[in-house]
């Protein structure tokens, strides 16, 4: 690929003024791409040279600031950080250019993002702590105690993985990777005393991490390599050991494994979702549940299959046990 | 070529609500002449969950799974994308973490076990796919897919986050147009059809906690496999099987539509186009009846 100096490459990009245009609409460029150019360059030279009109947002060029951060083929990518060659390796020679979410456009690849930036106050997204206001000495924070934040400080909010949620996508009140990564970026300081309150505020049905739908997309999605799934995992953890996780349908879903795993080394489905609902919430799966039994698809209590060596997983589950609930 | 030989990872679901993967398993494992040796004291994977409750925990657990197929000195061979995902992820942690896999095998040397690292850890799609070859599979169909439009639903713990599945796969999969189970259609006769959500979520992992979201996410799953004029769907994740197999009633009123396909588990449409009998793979296990065979 490195050999090919330049090809053609056709890009359709989006537009939507929301002042002038009932519905948005594609513009297609056909234009000669170098292997050195990224998609910011392209955007530029659409702008110059065919179409002064279009908007998007752009300002260091360098993956720093974050603002230009768009959709090409649906994959979220920082226009100032993606190589064209790069893209057309993966998509083809066809390049759909698209704002990060097409429901919030203000006009063409500008989203409104003040969902984004609400669910990051909702956070607390800085350090809450009692000073002095003039310390004789720095606060200093061991390179120990920094490697505990896992590099969610490398977050620069450009919003990549929270417009690429697809539990957010379906359910508006779920706070999202993005803010999820900063409230534990925060809680895990080890200046930081507000990790209670953020965990409260994560803990909570529908807009805490219990809706998480654990695609990996955030992951895979993320310019800066914060991977705001581990640090889902991690709030999900601290919920725990603060001990303020709640019984309800989710926690007792999670908690449910270990009971499973201790009993038969493998999980019981039907007992993981019985406990989970409990003995009321239960009988609402009793009609799919009986589909399922008439085609052989569960297993009765009594029939149900055990690991080899159970004493062996009994004896781990006990001695590795860190939390309780 | 030298007889392939895989320590099996069955994970739960095949011992219980999709007995028919196991079924096909073992039935195309054996026309390809794989040998599987399945790991029978291998505990659950914890399906994702468990880590949120008790990380350490779960590392321990899917250590001694995987210090089981390095006993055999065999690659371990996953069959559901979450065993595939927690058991790679546990390899990569305690393989880039000295300290962490020091303390996870204190634990294990109380049962006598120690992880070494020295096991590698695939999806047998992949499996298939690397070391077996589509080619060879090409040739062995006696009864291609061909009259059939085959939606691929790959399912996301096989896909993402990529960097750490592709540790193990050659090809090389990319999360955001993957090829691997399109290929293996086209291997098998059928004709392979393109629709968005192909590589997106069902939702599965939310269905107890977040149901409203879990079910949109299955249907909007359908729905672009039906508007794509699929015949039926096929997927490597017993766990997206169940998802879109079981649950399309909820589905259709979350979505407001009715959406219903048959979905196949990728070893039994290897199976189908290998000549296996519709009893042998299972196909009499499905909610969402199989109608064409």
């Amino acid at each position: 690929m490195e050999s090919i100096k330049s090809q053609q490459v056709t890009f359709k990009v989006f537009r939507f003024n929301e002042e002038t245009d009932y519905l948005p609409y594609y513009n297609t460029y056909v234009l000669d791409v170098t292997h050195e150019e990224v998609v910011l360059d392209i955007l530029n030279r659409i702008k110059w040279d065919h179409d002064g009109s279009l908007s998007y947002r752009r300002s260091c060029r360098h993956g720093i600031c974050g603002v230009c951060s768009i959709k090409v083929n649906g994959k979220g990518i920082l226009a100032c950080k993606s190589r064209l060659f790069d893209l057309v390796e993966v998509f083809g020679n066809e390049i759909t250019i698209e704002p990060l979410s097409t429901k919030r456009v203000v006009k063409d690849l500008i989203i409104d993002k003040k969902d984004f930036w609400d669910k990051h106050a909702a956070i607390k997204p800085y350090l809450v702590s009692e000073i002095e206001e003039h310390p004789a000495q720095e606060h200093l924070v061991s390179p120990h105690d920094a490697e505990k934040l896992l590099e969610a400080d490398y977050c620069i909010q450009c919003g990549a993985c929270h417009y690429s949620c697809p539990a957010l996508a379906i359910n508006e009140e779920f706070i999202g990777p993005a803010a999820f990564a900063a409230a534990y970026r925060f809680s895990a300081d080890v200046r930081d005393e507000a990790s209670l309150e953020r965990l409260t505020v994560v803990n909570e049905e529908a807009q805490g991490v219990w809706d998480c739908v654990k695609c990996m997309e955030c992951a895979e999605v993320c310019p800066k390599e914060v991977n705001p799934i581990e640090k889902i995992t991690k709030l999900h953890n601290m919920v725990f050991e603060a001990g303020i996780a709640k019984n309800n349908v989710a926690t007792r879903h999670a908690v449910g494994f270990a009971h499973s795993i201790e009993k038969h080394g493998l999980l019981d489905e039907g007992e993981l979702v019985r406990y989970s609902e409990g003995n009321i919430g239960v009988l609402k799966h009793v009609p799919v549940a009986l589909k399922m039994f008439a085609k052989g698809k569960i297993v009765l209590p009594w029939n149900m299959p055990k690991a080899d060596k159970l004493d062996e997983i009994k004896k781990l589950v006990k001695s590795s046990s860190t939390v309780k609930f | 070529m030298e007889k392939l030989k895989y320590a099996l990872f069955t994970g739960c679901t095949a011992k219980e609500s999709t007995p028919e993967q196991m079924m096909s398993t073992l039935a195309v494992a054996n026309k390809l002449g794989i040998e599987l040796v399945e790991l029978t004291e291998a505990s659950c994977c914890g399906a994702s969950h468990l880590q949120d409750y008790d990380d350490f925990l779960s590392l321990v657990l899917n250590a001694r799974n995987i210090a089981y197929a390095e006993k055999h000195g065999l690659t371990m061979v996953t069959i559901c994308n979450t065993c595939q995902l927690n058991t790679a992820m546990t390899k990569h942690r305690l393989d880039h973490n000295a300290e962490l896999k020091a303390k996870v095998n204190a634990k294990l040397s109380e049962v006598g076990l120690e992880y070494k690292g020295t096991s590698q850890i695939t999806h047998f799609l992949y499996a298939i796919i690397d070391d077996f070859g589509l080619d060879k599979i090409k040739e062995m169909v006696v009864k291609p897919l061909s009259q059939f439009n085959i939606a691929p639903f790959y399912g996301c713990h096989n896909i993402r986050p990529s960097e750490l599945q592709n540790e193990t796969h050659k090809g090389h999969e990319n999360p955001y147009k993957p090829t691997s189970l399109d290929d293996l259609i086209i291997a098998c006769g059928g004709v392979n059809v393109d629709y968005e959500e192909k590589n997106k979520c069902c939702g599965f992992h939310a269905e107890l906690q977040a149901p409203r979201t879990a079910a949109i996410l299955t249907g909007n799953a359908v729905a672009g496999a039906m508007d794509a004029n699929a015949d039926w769907m096929v997927t490597p994740c017993p766990l997206c099987h169940l998802k879109l197999d079981t649950q399309t009633h909820h589905a259709s009123i979350a979505i407001g539509r009715d959406v219903s396909l048959p979905v196949l588990h990728m070893q039994q449409m290897i199976g189908l186009a290998l000549g296996c009998s519709a009893d042998e793979l299972g196909l009499k296990h499905h909610v969402t009846k199989v109608d064409f065979v």
